[in-house]
């Protein structure tokens, strides 16, 4: 066995052990405190979630925090009693910061959860073994407290191929994996079992340092006729490093930036795998560990097998403290440890020593002197790096000549800040440009994530900008095509308002509304009547009843009288239109031919003929366009259109005639054709004339818009000057324009109400003041008709709507009206 | 003669070549956009938050490039001013801020008074903030930049901007001070 190879590393220093001071006396367990807290990040990695609430009892063993996410582990309870807090408490952290907790305050029972114990681990699947060591929540005990279970997933890439179990404990005054491995030899055997069960190794190698005789020997009794191997070799700091065991043991060097697993390998501290014994062959979590409590201030030094989240004042007291002779209290050996600033912070899974120190056993640094460029650190550095090169460059903050000297190759041993003869903290620095160029890169990350963001956010509200501008133009596109349309339909005269017969005609709507709407004013006013029965309503009731009558005869009428005349004037219209045509035609034939320089006796005679024709044809049409006022004339229904239709007509007889006209010297027949159109004119004209004449006698009906107007001129009188009253009122403005303003008021209110005793509809209710509420129902019914009519007002107003839906929405309203006015009478 | 006429056509045959390779390299080789431009917005912290009177921070870059003052960012602080001076290689200048240099800040939403306006939504400029019309919104914290854009719009005021407290994992080791700034003395004091 002593024959087996080992390696050297570079570098190295020999400081004085002490470990003697812990080594003497065996294992010694705590006493349980009465209030144990356990940080929730006791490892590398995501903090755990608390799964246990304030004021649960919580049983030892029992998880309280569960892993949180892959690089995680979870947290379990030490011992028996109730979670009474669940916040920041004090944290074992050279900030001295708070760190979020669970305390528990135990009740002294120690009582266990029911553990599942499984001796004979060979059966468990692999799956089912790794989640064992994840669930006990194990991490490395060594002190760095890498999640085992994570370490432990093979890698598809790479086998592992070298197992190496770490029982180095290179650091001065630490003894715990020395006592550990004498103690509990066996379990650390069958631990390793386990190990190599589940990544199946072709070797395995264990590394102990020869300044602990005791532990190779207990573990040389334990490993009986199994095939690792023990490998012993010279003490030196700090052969305990991960890398740096590995090349001690193998002569392989792990490459810079890389992890063991690249070269196969996979090491585990000897804690750890009494950690992994106890999981899965007894089913208990990791809720102690061993650790040294040591230092020239404690009156019995020792190992304490000690439940996590222990105070550490607590266990001091246990090892007799003596706060006198207390300097510092540093948590971890004296190289690589930190001083506690807080002596209330518990032990945590990677506390492997508390090592209370008096001043003259480790004296404050002396003042840091300019470096001399000895040389020493280079040749005390285990990893080979340049540590002075390193320590300008730290001072001059040149992250990228740092990176370029693999400062991140630097383990923080402080092998070189021990051998500096000018005391500079380098290590201090070291660790000081890691953060700060961890945390540049964590800024840049995440100024190029924003800057992503950013960018596809600008280029999303530019797609937006680009579909609304696309969407504005079709809009535009589309309405200026229905107005093209609109117009040319007017240009070709009447023709829409023949082409769709379907429905009630124009006029027939309005008297069928104006008929509901004197029924409802009819209705009002009987319900005031009812309420309170005055001459005056009782006149203006029966008023409204005629009125009402007559509308409603009137609607009647129009309905009676629309359906036979109709066809008729459509059929009038179309004979009409043909013999427009027909004269266009011939007009442009006749035309055609005196545009011919040299006319032959044929094409004399032609044009002859087609002057004939085209005589004849206007002749038609004037008559007919002389019968249509006639035909026109009885059906009131086409009224307005007549009107409409004989005004364009005066209107394009008037422009041609000008046109004509401007011709400076016309032909005989451009004369005569002046003539003809000069009488056309005289015609349309009289004929507006008699329509025009016509209109008023027509407006009898209730909707006449004559007396209608002034109605609606007073009202909007009315308004604006209350209007202009309001803003007088609220600009302040002096007395006299005030009352002048509320004269005028007064005035456009009396001229309103003589509008309305003037005109035939009924006057609004004047006795306002004692209108009952509107109930819910009218209410609902009065919001539908609002609807209906604000419905029906868009179709209209959209060119494009169907014919259909029109008569749907103007139905809808018409139904609206009437159940308001059954409600309303009711 | 015909030694100097020969030696002033190879110049010049050499010059036609060396023209010709030079503007084919002009145009195949062009280079879109403004480099430099590009190069300072990598520096910049891209917290969108117009505190340089630019809308963003490439408008900065670009404003810098056309040679406006590197010192108009707070959030980037001392540490972006010096890095801007020296790849332009221009003098740093003291921070141009009001309030000077600033902690880092994420904004964070009293939800419970949220009226779900969609205001402060549509004022983030890097869509760190989740939410619907009439329904609570939120920050994404890990997203949010600090710049402050969504405090302005909020009509209920129920955005506040909380400095990012450090944590144990947050927390950095400070350089030692350089050897020979302290004398001996005055250091065991500080100790």
């Amino acid at each position: 066995m002593t024959a087996l190879q080992i390696w050297n590393i570079p570098g190295g220093i020999h400081p004085a052990e002490r470990k003697e001071l812990s080594n003497r006396t065996p294992v010694q367990t705590a006493p349980l405190a009465k209030r144990l807290t356990l940080p929730l990040a006791q490892h590398i990695g995501a903090s755990a979630e608390p799964v246990v609430s304030v004021g649960e009892r919580v049983l030892k063993g029992q998880l309280i925090a569960a892993a949180n996410g892959f690089v995680s582990a979870p947290v379990h309870a030490p011992t028996s009693g109730t979670v009474s807090f669940i916040g920041p408490q004090p944290y074992p952290h050279v900030s001295g910061m708070l760190a979020p907790a669970i305390v528990i305050d135990s009740d002294g029972l120690d009582e266990w959860i029911e553990l599942t114990p499984c001796a004979d681990y060979c059966d468990l699947e692999h799956s089912v073994l790794l989640e064992r060591i994840r669930q006990a929540g194990i991490s490395g005990l060594g002190g760095a407290g890498f999640p085992a279970a994570v370490k432990l997933i093979a890698r598809p890439t790479q086998k592992i191929h070298t197992l190496i179990i770490n029982g180095t404990e290179c650091e001065p005054y630490i003894t715990a994996d020395d006592l550990l491995m004498r103690t509990y030899a066996n379990e650390l055997i069958s631990g390793i079992d386990i190990l190599v069960q589940l990544i199946q190794p072709d070797q395995v190698l264990i590394g102990i340092e020869d300044n602990k005789p005791e532990a190779i020997a207990a573990v040389r009794a334990a490993l009986n006729e199994r095939s690792y191997q023990l490998k012993v070799f010279p003490t030196k700091y700090p052969s305990g490093g991960e890398k740096q065991l590995i090349q001690i043991l193998t002569g392989v060097e792990v490459p810079s930036g890389g992890l063991p697993a690249d070269i196969g390998m996979l090491c585990q501290n000897v804690g750890t795998c009494v950690a992994i014994h106890d999981a899965v062959v007894h089913g208990k979590p990791l809720i102690s560990r061993i650790t040294t409590l040591t230092g020239e201030a404690l009156a019995q030094p020792m190992n304490v097998e000690v439940l996590l989240g222990t105070p550490v004042d607590e266990l001091l007291a246990f090892a007799g403290l003596q706060p006198s002779k207390l300097n510092r209290l540093i948590m971890g050996g004296p190289m690589m440890g930190f001083t506690l600033p807080d002596f209330a912070v518990p032990v945590i899974k990677t506390t492997n020593c508390l090592l209370a120190s008096t001043a003259a056993e480790l004296p404050p640094a002396p003042p840091a002197m300019p470096c001399i460029r000895c040389g020493e650190c280079a040749e005390a550095c285990p990893a080979s790096l340049l540590p002075q090169q390193l320590h300008f460059f730290a001072i001059g903050q040149e992250h990228e000549q740092l990176k370029a000297h693999n400062l991140f190759d630097c383990i923080e041993c402080g092998a070189c800040a021990y051998v500096c003869p000018s005391s500079i903290p380098l290590v201090q620095y070291y660790r000081a440009a890691k953060s700060e160029i961890r945390e540049l890169e964590q800024k840049q990350l995440k100024a190029e994530q924003s800057k992503q963001r950013f960018e596809l956010r600008q280029e999303r509200l530019r797609r937006a900008e680009e579909q609304k501008e696309a969407d504005r133009l079709a809009r535009a596109a589309k309405a200026a095509a229905a107005k093209a349309a609109q117009t040319a339909a007017a240009e070709t005269g009447d023709a829409p308002a023949t082409v769709k017969p379907a429905g009630p005609s124009d006029e027939q709507k309005k008297l069928k509304i104006e008929a509901s709407m004197a029924q409802v004013a009819l209705k009002k006013a009987e319900k005031q009547l009812a309420t309170h029965a005055t001459p005056e309503l009782q006149a203006q009731v029966e008023e409204l009843r005629s009125a009402a009558a007559a509308a409603q005869q009137a609607l009647d009428a129009a309905m009676a009288a629309t359906p036979p005349t109709a066809p008729a004037a459509a059929a009038d219209d179309g004979a009409l239109k043909k013999a427009k045509i027909d004269a266009a035609m011939l007009r442009a034939q006749l035309r055609k031919l005196e545009k011919l320089e040299e006319p032959s006796s044929e094409q004399q005679a032609e044009l002859q003929q087609l002057r004939g024709q085209l005589e004849a044809a206007e002749k038609l049409l004037a008559s007919l366009q002389a019968e249509a006022p006639a035909v026109a004339a009885p059906k009131p229904a086409a009224d307005d259109g007549a009107l409409k239709k004989a005004k364009i007509d005066a209107a394009m007889l008037r422009a041609q005639l000008r046109k004509l006209e401007k011709l400076e010297e016309p032909s005989s027949e451009q004369q005569v054709e002046l003539q003809q159109l000069r009488g056309q004119l005289e015609a349309a004209e009289k004929l507006l004339a008699s329509l025009q004449a016509e209109a008023p006698a027509a407006a009898a009906k209730p909707t006449e818009a004559s007396t209608v107007d002034p109605l609606k001129k007073a009202k909007i009188e009315l308004a604006m000057k209350r209007a202009e009253l309001k803003k007088a009122e609220k600009a302040e403005s002096d007395e006299a324009t005030l009352g002048a303003l509320r004269a005028a008021v007064a005035q456009a209110e009396q001229a309103l109400h003589d509008a309305e005793a003037a005109s035939a509809k009924p006057a609004p209710e004047l006795v306002r003041t004692d209108k009952k509420p509107i109930d819910e129902a009218t209410r609902a019914l009065k919001t539908e008709v609002a609807f209906a009519r604000a419905d029906l007002r868009k179709l209209e107003r959209d060119d494009g709507s169907a014919a259909d839906a029109l008569t749907a929405a103007r139905q809808r309203l018409a139904d609206a009206e009437q159940q308001l006015a059954e409600h309303q009478s009711a | 003669m015909s030694l100097v006429l020969s030696a002033v056509l190879a110049l010049l045959a050499l010059c036609l070549v060396a023209g010709a390779i030079l503007g084919f390299a002009a145009i195949r080789f062009k280079v879109e956009g403004n480099p430099i431009a590009e190069q300072i917005n990598a520096l910049l912290p891209q917290t969108q938050c117009g505190q340089c009177g630019y809308p963003g921070c490439k408008p900065y870059a670009e404003a810098i490039a056309g040679g406006d003052k590197i010192n108009k960012c707070p959030p980037g602080g001392e540490a972006t001013i010096q890095a801007l001076a020296d790849l332009l290689d221009v003098e740093a200048e003291p921070l141009d801020a009001v309030e000077g240099e600033k902690p880092q800040m994420v904004a964070y939403i009293r939800e419970a008074e949220c009226i779900g306006c969609t205001k402060c939504i549509q004022a983030c400029p890097v869509d760190a903030i989740v939410g619907a019309a009439k329904q609570m919104h939120t920050v994404i914290v890990s997203e949010c930049t600090g710049c402050d854009l969504c405090v302005e719009p909020c009509p209920v005021d129920c955005i506040d901007m909380l400095e990012v407290g450090s944590s144990v994992q947050s927390w950095k080791w400070q350089k030692p001070l350089a050897p020979g700034q302290l004398i001996a003395s005055d250091r065991e004091q500080v100790a």
